[in-house]
């Protein structure tokens, strides 16, 4: 853990700013003349409400924040982009904002120029960053290529230039936003021991990202921003936790009411039960509970998954049973349980109008992420499905220590023993 | 790292000069010289594009002017050479100014995601077109000689001429740019108004073939006139009537020097104003 002791490197105090939204946008002089007063009503939009966060010389800090939380306001407001309404930012010293990897690259120089461009531009002198050009270019593994256009670079060099660049900006304050992960694997890895040297070289560097992994694994301290305000600061894990508990804890509550197209494009798995039409029997309603009995959306890794469902015969039947299926949001299924409707050892005939309540209780081995569960009710003697309900519930799984990428983490046992050498 | 504890200095948002002055100049230096760079090496025909542009202008309108309506070669001495630098002149204006028009625009992912200074922006693309004018001044004078206009020492006064024309470039490009953020129709009336500018400065027939003193003197209210006029003065017929005497005397010259300042202070004014949200107006 970082010591308290070093002095300050940015002080921020009761930063406020907020963007006015003309209703009706004024963007010609015609206009302005014809309609003098027009374009006078306007939303005020509060980006930032009333920050104030210290960070110390030599500190790795990070900020977090959905969309439009004002993340991105105040990243612009530190890095001079932005005035603020009201408030003050002191700093120490020379910060470099790094918001997008090579802005200000120009397609029709050469990576030379460019990069003696770039460099000035982050704050060094056109002599230093000459002096530099021969180690920017090493980093990037761009020797070959110096005297080449930009136009003619792939995409993956020109973020590895751009990041190299970076590299070399010498600042005292380094500004970065999520552009730590570029390139293959093997410069991804050189990036990240770059990032552990300037770290242990002592540079104050402020990292902005949605990648909850990265914060854990550099950053001393994190920042939570929601609402323009700050939800939480200190222990980047304690923080990495509140992110992620309000990243999914609100998003499927607004899906219910309208579907939200997800900023990829996709749209987001209907969340809404989708029964297939039945005479025979209706789900009443279907929930997920915590321990204490209390109805949730989401659960912990780890939290164990009781699935609640009451349903309803609507005529008589001879005898059913009950299934259920659960599924990742991209549709693939993961694991399927169920049961049949039993009184004692029988099936139990159901007569009109009878409910049901069934409760289903397993362990979670699922990782972060968003999952439905599909509920089904089958008559016996293999004679079909009654009722099938798409989407009977859907939760989300938050916290854990998982990759992202992977869904289940399943008890496991590894050994790994260096064997014995023949001959020593 | 420095070793010495640095004091903590407040950040107080974009600005026309943020950064520092030395990075300013740095940064205004390597944006016009690499683009000029660019547009002269960069293609084959870099620089004899950059000429053909004003020598066509030059060469219809010495046609149009000589064999059509036969104006300016009784009253200058030396019509050929002083409609030609008065277009390659004034095309540094009209490049100049046209470019800045868009010029905050255009470096759109610069003024939104890096710290920079703003007046870089505008000033670039005079720079840029100063070097472009120095280098088309370099034909001209080959022109100059050939058509057997004697070297003066009024020639060093050129400069004056020349810097009076750059700072009145260099705030209207500062103007326009930040202007044309807010009202998107700037450039169209930009174009027009410059070329209304073009017509009405003495560059297409010397002033005293108006034969109307007092054409000739509310001529002279366009701000540009007084420079071009002092121009022809001193580097091609040190006879001419300079501009005082063609808008005859001081006092008429009053308005030209008041627009002159005005627009000036203005696009001062403007600027600073516009400057720290531009980014947001974007």
């Amino acid at each position: 853990m970082h010591t308290v002791a070093n002095p300050p490197a940015i002080q921020v105090e009761d930063l406020h700013k907020s963007f006015r939204i003309p209703k009706h946008r004024v963007d010609s002089l015609k206009e302005r003349v014809v309609r003098p007063f027009a374009g006078r009503d306007y939303v005020e939009l509060r980006a930032l409400d009333g920050v104030s966060f210290e960070i110390q010389q030599g500190e790795f800090f990070g900020i977090v924040g959905r969309n439009g939380s004002g993340k991105s306001t105040l990243l612009k407001l530190l890095a001079s982009i932005y005035r603020a309404d009201a408030g003050k930012i002191r700093m120490v010293g020379r910060l470099a904002p790094f918001i997008e990897l090579g802005v200000g690259f120009n397609p029709e120089l050469t990576a030379r120029e460019n990069i003696v461009l770039n460099g000035v531009m982050v704050g060094l002198t056109p002599g230093e960053i000459r002096q530099r050009i021969d180690s920017v270019l090493e980093f990037a593994e761009l020797n070959e290529f110096a005297d080449l256009k930009l136009k003619n670079y792939s995409s993956g060099m020109l973020v590895r230039l751009a990041f190299s660049v970076m590299m070399e900006a010498d600042a005292d304050i380094l500004l970065i936003d999520e552009v730590l992960a570029v390139g293959d694997a093997a410069f991804q890895q050189k990036s990240a021991d770059a990032f552990h040297e300037m770290k242990a070289a002592g540079k104050t560097i402020i990292l902005v990202t949605h990648e909850m992994g990265t914060v854990e694994h550099y950053c001393h301290r994190a920042m939570l921003i929601d609402g323009g305000r700050i939800q939480h600061l200190g222990d980047p894990g304690d923080v990495g936790r509140h992110y992620l508990q309000l990243n999914f804890e609100e998003e499927p509550n607004r899906n219910f009411d309208e579907p939200v197209e997800e900023p990829g494009g996709d749209v987001a798995p209907e969340p809404v039960p989708i029964p297939t039409p039945s005479d025979e029997v209706r789900m009443l309603d279907a929930w997920l509970e915590n321990s204490d009995g209390e109805r949730v959306a989401n659960l912990e890794a780890g939290e164990r998954i009781q699935v609640r469902v009451e349903m309803e015969a609507l005529r008589d039947l001879p005898g059913a049973s009950v299934g259920f299926i659960i599924a990742n949001a991209e549709g693939v299924g993961i694991c399927e349980f169920g049961a049949g409707i039993v009184e004692g050892v029988a099936y139990a005939p159901l007569a009109t109008g009878s409910s049901v309540v069934i409760r289903a209780e397993l362990e979670n081995p699922l990782n972060q992420g968003r999952y439905f569960v599909h509920f089904g009710v089958n008559r016996i003697n293999n004679k079909g499905a009654a009722l099938y309900v798409h989407n009977a519930v859907d939760f989300v799984v938050y916290g854990g220590t998982a990759a992202s990428n992977t869904v289940v983490t399943l008890p496991a046992e590894v050994e790994a023993v260096v064997q014995e050498q023949a001959e020593r | 790292m420095s070793a010495q504890p640095q004091p903590l200095r407040d950040v107080r948002g974009p600005s026309a000069l943020g950064g520092g002055t030395r990075r300013f100049f740095d940064l205004l230096w390597l944006m016009s010289a690499t683009e000029f760079k660019r547009v002269y090496f960069g293609t084959v025909l870099g620089y004899l594009w950059s000429l053909i542009r004003p020598l066509a202008l030059f060469g219809t309108l010495l046609f149009v002017f000589t064999k059509v309506f036969k104006i300016g070669s009784e009253e200058a001495e030396y019509y050929p050479v002083l409609l030609l630098l008065g277009i390659v002149v004034f095309t540094f204006f009209q490049e100049a100014t046209g470019n800045a028009v868009t010029s905050v625009i255009n470096q759109e992912g610069i003024v939104r995601k890096t710290q920079f200074p703003r007046l870089v922006i505008p000033l670039a693309t005079v720079l840029t077109g100063l070097l472009n004018l120095v280098a088309n001044l370099l034909v001209i004078v080959v022109f100059i000689l050939a058509f057997g206009v004697d070297p003066q020492w009024t020639w060093l006064l050129f400069p004056v001429a020349l810097l009076a024309l750059l700072i009145f470039t260099a705030a209207i490009s500062m103007a326009l740019s930040v202007l044309y953020v807010r009202f998107r129709d700037v450039a169209i009336i930009w174009v027009v108004v410059s070329q209304v500018l073009f017509y009405f400065t003495p560059i297409l027939y010397p002033i005293e073939a108006l034969h109307n003193r007092t054409y000739e003197q509310l001529l002279m209210i366009n701000p540009l006139a007084p420079i071009f006029q002092q121009l022809r003065v001193w580097v091609l017929e040190p006879n001419a009537p300079t501009a005082v005497e063609a808008a005859g005397g001081w006092l008429h010259l009053a308005p030209a020097i008041g627009l002159y300042f005005g627009i000036c202070l203005f696009a001062l004014w403007i600027f600073n104003r516009e400057a720290p949200r531009v980014a947001e107006g974007l």
